[in-house]
């Protein structure tokens, strides 16, 4: 037996204070009332650091500093100083990136090799790609001198934490917007370390702002008198709350919300790479992503085999220590979270659906959950419709391309959809049904600046990346 | 998958062979390439480390063929495969030598030697495979495979005669390559034949197939007439093995022991010079195909210059220290 050795990525490259403050006007401050709460490693449940928990006065007095910058210095400068700044801040991500690939680990629970390879150069990718547009959105296809909106409010979810703080701030500051951003209150600690790349490369105050927080901060942000432009990426329940909030006034708003992907399999699938596919699909991040291929269409000619093949490779899967390299699946990221996949894996074992997880020991401390894939899923079964947010996948079958389609699009959701066929005049007619932002083929979770990412339906509004996420930031 | 006993008909018809071949699921190559990179960033360390480079020496097929090799060049480099490392008795054999036909009975003398002996044992006297490290020899018109088949069989009778216990042939890609099957198949079979008891290594040389759907095809027909050892490459051409390649191969070595029972060998040969890749290769054996490869039986590398980069990691990690490139033998 080949058995790897332990081989932990440092953690010495991380200098975490004890106690953080809130990012405003390009200094840390207390919060007024002087709340806070703690930051936890999911795998260890140990306490990170503690976090102020900003009230309506921190976010008035954060959206204040950014109207100031946006009036002052960042709304007027030059789209070509503009990027210099941006692009300073990308060099100095790649530079600090393996601290930030740890801290990332060490707070949300994902596997250093995912933080490492796939969050940090991504990360570093968007700020270079956005920096490239500041001195040219005359050419963007938006007409000349497009203007930017003003104060943009900016809500992240827990998942990719400092990736999305990207696809929020990138965009935004390029385009001329300045910007109050509200990271997920379980994963903070990145966005305050972005605080001080921004501080590093001289980033005139005000411009960026981080208010930290749980719910409340994030409804009184939204609900700020003075914000021009909500970006959210979260749950479909607080996408709906908060466009209920903005209806009716001159904000405008783009959600990006949940999803239930399908991921389409023919019989004529490069299935070695489709079981690949699959597997990145669902159990990258811990499934902790939005655009998950949570439910897996197999055509019933090849479903037997390609079970077998995809439990054959789940055996494989590395479930552990974030911070081991080796480790492909980390730790779910919070013990509500984990409850509510432990609920609704419950759900498709008490529907009759058939569960398999690998033999997998998991750690005694933190919030872990198996890999697990239910057959014998049918349209009808809670796990087949709403959205699991973990490493559980729903196989589902089909007989015909039609009914694949029509099987894939009956969600409420519709941001993402993958299909696995080596015919490509049947991948053009599928991409051509799905009802889905994002279609991939042959390939799952493959994402690049330079591509719009968004939903349909129940998934929100909005795109963003490429150039179609300038226009989220633009009065255009 | 077909049962096990269609699988044997298969090589009476071209037709049926074709439909087989033609009908095994496609390789994305995409996809390919990004799990073998993506295996590639397995860190493996301390007693993980240790444990793999043992068992790559083990799995060298120390390998010289050249035109200038000489009678002195081979048994330096047989002498070499006994004892990799004359200062460490702890270090193991590698797991072959591999040389041209003419050069087996100088190989075969130095391996062939009983223990403590002096001079030269008749090679014909060690019974194949009994030997403590095999003796390999490339036949069938290394490295090209562009010759009537009668020189071919010759070539493979006479490497056997000389002390050969395992064969390394080329498959021939002209034919494979304009779809003549069945030519392939009935070469491989014929070669197989005139080995008697040696192992047949059956080299790809897929760096002139050129796509993964072709290797993979050739994986199958390699196996199907009888190969014990499927091989990517001579070494001679440029694009030599690669880990995508031995991916592909793991898994159609995998899937065919699904289908018959039968377990079939891969060898990996060219380009690859160091300690990273040769682990690099054995964590793809282990996260495709499992332990069961994990041996020199099922498991080789072909390569000259990778043996001292694994003794010199290995005396790095046993004494801590990296010692120059003198102490260790250069053949």
């Amino acid at each position: 037996m080949f058995e790897y050795a332990p081989a932990p990525e440092s953690r010495s490259v991380v200098r975490l204070q004890p106690a953080y403050g809130l990012f405003v006007g390009g200094e840390f401050v207390d919060p007024t009332d002087g709340d806070s709460f703690t930051s936890i490693n999911p795998a260890s449940e140990e306490v990170l650091a503690e976090v102020a928990a900003g009230g309506v006065g921190d976010v008035d007095r954060a959206v204040r500093a950014a109207r100031t910058a946006y009036d002052r210095v960042w709304g007027p400068m030059p789209g070509r100083d503009r990027a210099k700044y941006l692009f300073r801040i990308a060099r100095l991500i790649q530079e600090r990136s393996r601290e930030l690939a740890v801290l990332e680990s060490l707070d949300n629970g994902k596997p250093i090799k995912e933080s490492r390879d796939v969050d940090l150069p991504l990360v570093a990718a968007h700020f270079f790609y956005y920096a490239g547009w500041a001195d040219k959105l005359d050419h963007a296809g938006f007409g000349p001198g497009p203007r930017p909106l003003g104060v943009a409010a900016q809500i992240i979810p827990w998942n990719f934490p400092l990736l999305m703080l990207a696809w929020k701030i990138a965009p935004a500051l390029a385009t001329g917007n300045t910007v109050v951003l509200k990271p997920a209150e379980t994963t903070s600690l990145t966005a305050l370390l972005f605080a001080e790349i921004c501080q590093q490369a001289d980033l005139p105050a005000g411009v960026v702002n981080i208010v930290t927080g749980a719910g409340d901060t994030g409804r009184a942000l939204v609900e700020h008198h003075d914000v021009d432009k909500v970006a959210f990426t979260g749950s479909t329940e607080v996408g709906k709350a908060i466009a209920r909030a903005v209806a009716g006034t001159d904000t405008k708003l783009t959600l990006e919300l949940g999803g239930k992907a399908a991921n389409i399999v023919f019989d004529d699938a490069p299935v070695d790479q489709a079981v690949e596919g699959i597997v990145n699909g669902i159990f990258f991040n811990q499934g902790h992503v939005c655009c998950a291929g949570s439910r897996l269409l197999l055509q019933e000619s090849v479903a037997d085999q390609v079970l077998a093949s995809l439990k054959r490779r789940m055996a494989q899967l590395r479930v552990g220590d974030p911070l081991d390299k080796n480790t492909d699946i980390g730790a779910i990221n919070s013990a509500a979270q984990l409850a509510r996949i432990r609920e609704l894996a419950d759900a498709g074992t008490a529907e009759g659906a058939q569960r398999w997880s690998p033999p997998c020991e998991l750690p005694d401390r933190g919030f872990w959950f198996a890999p697990t894939i239910f057959t014998g899923v049918t349209q009808a079964h809670r796990i087949a419709r709403e959205e699991i947010f973990g490493p559980v996948l729903s196989v589902l079958t089909f007989r015909t391309p039609a009914e694949a389609v029509e099987k894939a699009n009956n969600t409420p959701y519709g941001l993402s959809a993958g299909v696995w066929t080596e015919k490509g005049s049947r991948m053009l007619w599928l991409a051509d049904r799905l009802r889905a932002g994002v279609v991939w083929a042959n390939t799952f979770n493959k994402f690049d600046p330079t591509s719009p990412f968004g939903g349909y339906q129940e998934s929100g509004y909005g795109r963003e990346g490429g150039r179609h996420g300038l226009e989220a930031y633009l009065n255009v | 998958m077909s049962a096990r006993s269609d699988l044997t008909e298969l090589g009476r018809s071209e037709t049926a062979l074709r439909a087989f071949l033609h009908g095994l699921p496609g390789v994305d190559q995409v996809g390919a390439e990004q799990r073998a990179a993506q295996l590639g960033t397995r860190s493996i360390k301390a007693t993980a480390k240790a444990w793999a480079i043992d068992l790559a020496i083990r799995m060298v097929d120390l390998t010289t063929l050249e035109g200038a090799d000489t009678p002195g060049k081979v048994r330096a480099l047989a002498a070499k495969a006994l004892r990799p490392d004359p200062a460490d008795p702890s270090c193991p054999h590698v797991g072959a030598v591999c040389v041209y036909p003419s050069m087996v009975p100088y190989v075969a003398e130095v391996l062939r030697q009983p223990a403590g002996g002096a001079g030269p044992a008749d090679a014909q006297a060690a019974p194949a495979g009994t030997g403590l490290v095999h003796l390999a020899s490339v036949a069938t018109a290394f490295p090209s495979g562009q010759a009537p088949l009668e020189i071919k069989l010759a070539d493979t009778r006479a490497a056997v005669a000389a002390g050969a216990d395992e064969i390394d042939m080329v498959i021939n890609r002209s034919a494979f390559l304009t779809g003549r099957y069945q030519e392939v198949y009935d070469e491989i079979v014929a070669i197989r034949e005139a080995c008697g008891p040696a192992h047949l290594k059956v080299i790809l040389e897929t760096g002139e197939l050129s796509t993964y759907d072709n290797v993979r095809r050739a994986s199958w027909l390699a196996m199907l007439a009888g190969a014990d050892f499927i091989k990517t490459s001579t070494g001679k051409v440029p694009a030599a093995a690669t880990p995508p390649v031995t991916l592909v191969m793991l898994e159609a070595v995998r899937d065919f022991r699904a289908a018959t029972g039968r377990q079939v060998g891969v060898k990996p040969a060219g380009g690859i010079k160091t300690t990273k890749d040769a682990i690099k290769y054995l964590v793809l054996v282990n996260e495709t195909v499992g332990a069961d490869w994990l041996d020199p039986d099922w498991f080789r590398f072909g390569a000259s210059s990778l043996l001292n980069d694994l003794l010199m990691q290995r005396t790095k990690l046993t004494t801590g220290e990296y010692a120059g490139p003198d102490y260790f033998t250069r053949d």
